[in-house]
């Protein structure tokens, strides 16, 4: 059936057209450009802007040079920095953190529940500049919130955003994306079959035992694929930016923060082009992974129904 | 209840409480900041509460021209998406197409792997190419074509639970495909287009980094960008204004959260957001 169309694919592909133009020229054709643009020094501004040259694999190699790799405000730290950001913030935060509240809204009462997750989705639907603003405001050094409350408990006030930026950041960011892991567990938890957890309590099984040994043995395909999605978000994630614009000093240099810092603060595109192809083979790594997984997903459901 | 389960739910309720408030912290000082004459970054009680810094917004000419040019490069987007989306969604759902399959794979694929400040490079010097630099057509084009592949796929969906003997019927009567998709299918699908629409609204709305890079002069800045700017300026922002103007550019992204949760349920959220 699904091959049998209603029309025919001239009209189709008539239908596509529109569509088509938009995505190829957005999403498609920059895919293959950026490679040929790494190849070349291109840049904004001189003869290099009009009529960039080959320089081979030069982008790359100046990327990976030995000498400069570890320098201060290069590739080497940049890419460091952001494995620590997805494993603290995405992994360790987000993850964690989203399998916690929907453990624990379960219990609520549905008020309480509604309230608590009420509060998370706040934080991830509002919009980048305002919840950086609010931050902004929360870690103001001499008035901010949260100085205000270190203070009311005798705990020595501080500039979070120079002198902790990248603890900031990941506590920001886990703070921000917390709420899709709360909802895909949130959903998980519940097609879980109540009576399985009601047994695990008459034999007087503990909450640790339950979560163990029950709960994410059964919840491990949304587990899969929340890790993934929240790794490939957070390593393309630009909103840290609007705190520490990458800064002091490199040290929330994560990997968006200096694409867009080589490419369009120092105009270099040959070079943000080669850091945006190796960005763009690694996210090709995660989709497929992903990808793969959601088909397997899906058969296994075809089967089943 | 025994002791044990109740110094154990007592502790529970303590934890779940504890970490409410540490996510509603950081957001706290928006609840009364924009009510509050003369706020500033300190948490303080507005007395009295006045809505004297919304005038102000509504006063100041480029804090509005921002808000207006949000609206156009939303509302741009949204048309531009809802269209092109809902006739590609149908045809991938109903036309015989070769390769049908290999073109969902590739649109999957290649809107999650051509995304973020990577995608920027080259987007960048194409819309350079194309003399589209500083305009409000190279933001709506640009996020058109990011958000057209998960808009298609939400449409799609929808499409394939619409019963083919509705077309079908209005075929075999007589009607060319095109109005059997305008008279038949469009009108059914208004859910699914509202969903796509207000998901791609809220993306346009809330997207930085986008209008960032690609627009220069300040009067075609949507609020997003303006916003960054004031805050991140050398200097004292002006607080109580950019408090007000904050909560007023986030209502329509709150509001339309509220309305699809109500009116659809929170499932279509699950890989909408970004």
């Amino acid at each position: 059936m699904r091959n049998s169309g209603t029309f025919s694919s001239r009209i189709g592909v008539a239908f596509m057209t529109p569509a088509g133009v938009l995505v190829t020229l957005f999403v498609v054709f920059p895919f293959f450009w950026i490679i040929a643009v790494s190849f070349t020094n291109r840049s904004l501004l001189g003869a290099s802007a009009l009529h960039p040259q080959l320089v081979g694999l030069k982008n790359y190699l100046d990327l990976f040079d030995p000498a400069t790799f570890w320098s201060q405000g290069g590739f080497g730290p940049s890419l460091w920095l952001t494995v620590q950001f997805v494993v603290f913030s995405a992994l360790c935060g987000q993850v964690l953190l989203g399998l916690v509240l929907a453990w624990i809204s379960r219990e609520l009462s549905p008020r309480a529940k509604s309230l608590l997750q009420g509060i998370v989705m706040l934080a991830w639907i509002l919009p980048d500049v305002v919840v950086g603003f609010a931050w902004f405001a929360y870690l103001d050094r001499d008035a901010g919130t949260l100085n205000q409350l270190l203070r009311g408990l005798h705990v020595p006030a501080a500039d979070f955003l120079i002198e902790h930026p990248f603890l900031t950041i990941c506590v920001f960011n886990a703070w921000r994306g917390a709420a899709f892991s709360m909802m895909l567990f949130d959903a998980a938890l519940q097609s879980i079959p109540p009576s399985y957890l009601e047994t695990a309590d008459v034999v007087g099984a503990s909450g640790w035992q339950k979560l163990r040994d029950i709960v994410l043995p059964l919840i491990r395909g949304h587990i899969v694929t929340d890790l993934i999605l929240i790794t490939m978000w957070t390593f393309n994630v630009f909103t840290p930016f609007l705190l520490t614009a990458g800064g002091p000093s490199f040290e929330t240099d994560i990997l968006p923060i200096y694409t867009y810092r080589i490419a369009f603060k120092s105009f270099e595109f040959g070079k943000g082009a080669a850091i945006g192809v190796i960005v763009m083979l690694i996210n090709l790594a995660f989709s497929l992974v992903y990808l793969r997984l959601a088909q397997r997903g899906l058969r296994k459901k075809g089967k089943a129904a | 209840m025994n002791r044990r389960a109740l110094i154990s739910r007592i502790v529970f309720s303590v934890c779940a409480a504890l970490l409410g408030v540490a996510f509603a912290l950081p957001l706290i000082w928006f609840v009364f900041a924009p009510f509050n004459a003369h706020a500033d970054l300190d948490l303080a009680l507005p007395a009295p509460p006045t809505l004297a810094n919304f005038a102000r917004v509504f006063a100041n000419g480029a804090a509005v021209g921002a808000l207006l040019n949000s609206l156009l490069q939303a509302f741009g987007t949204v048309l531009l998406v809802a269209t092109t989306a809902t006739l590609a969604a149908y045809a991938l759902a109903r036309a015989t197409l070769r390769g049908k399959r290999v073109i969902e794979y590739v649109l999957l694929l290649f809107s999650s792997v051509v995304s973020g400040s990577a995608a920027m490079v080259p987007i960048f010097l194409i819309v350079n190419a194309l003399g589209l630099i500083d305009t409000q057509l190279a933001v709506i084009l640009v996020f058109a074509g990011g958000l057209l592949p998960t808009a298609m796929f939400i449409l799609r969906d929808f499409i394939a639970s619409i019963p083919r003997g509705y077309e079908e019927s209005a075929l075999v009567a007589g009607a060319s495909p095109w109005r059997a998709f305008v008279d038949v299918v469009v009108p059914v699908l208004r859910p699914g287009v509202t969903i796509a629409a207000v998901w791609a609204f809220v993306q346009v709305w809330g997207g930085f980094l986008i209008p960032f890079v690609l627009l220069r002069s300040e009067q075609r800045m949507p609020a997003s960008v303006e916003i960054y700017s004031f805050y991140s300026q050398a200097g004292t922002p002006i607080v109580p204004l950019l408090a007000a103007y904050s909560v007023l550019y986030s209502l329509p992204v709150i509001a339309l959260y509220w309305y699809v949760n109500r009116k659809y349920g929170f499932r279509f959220f699950g890989g909408i957001k970004s």
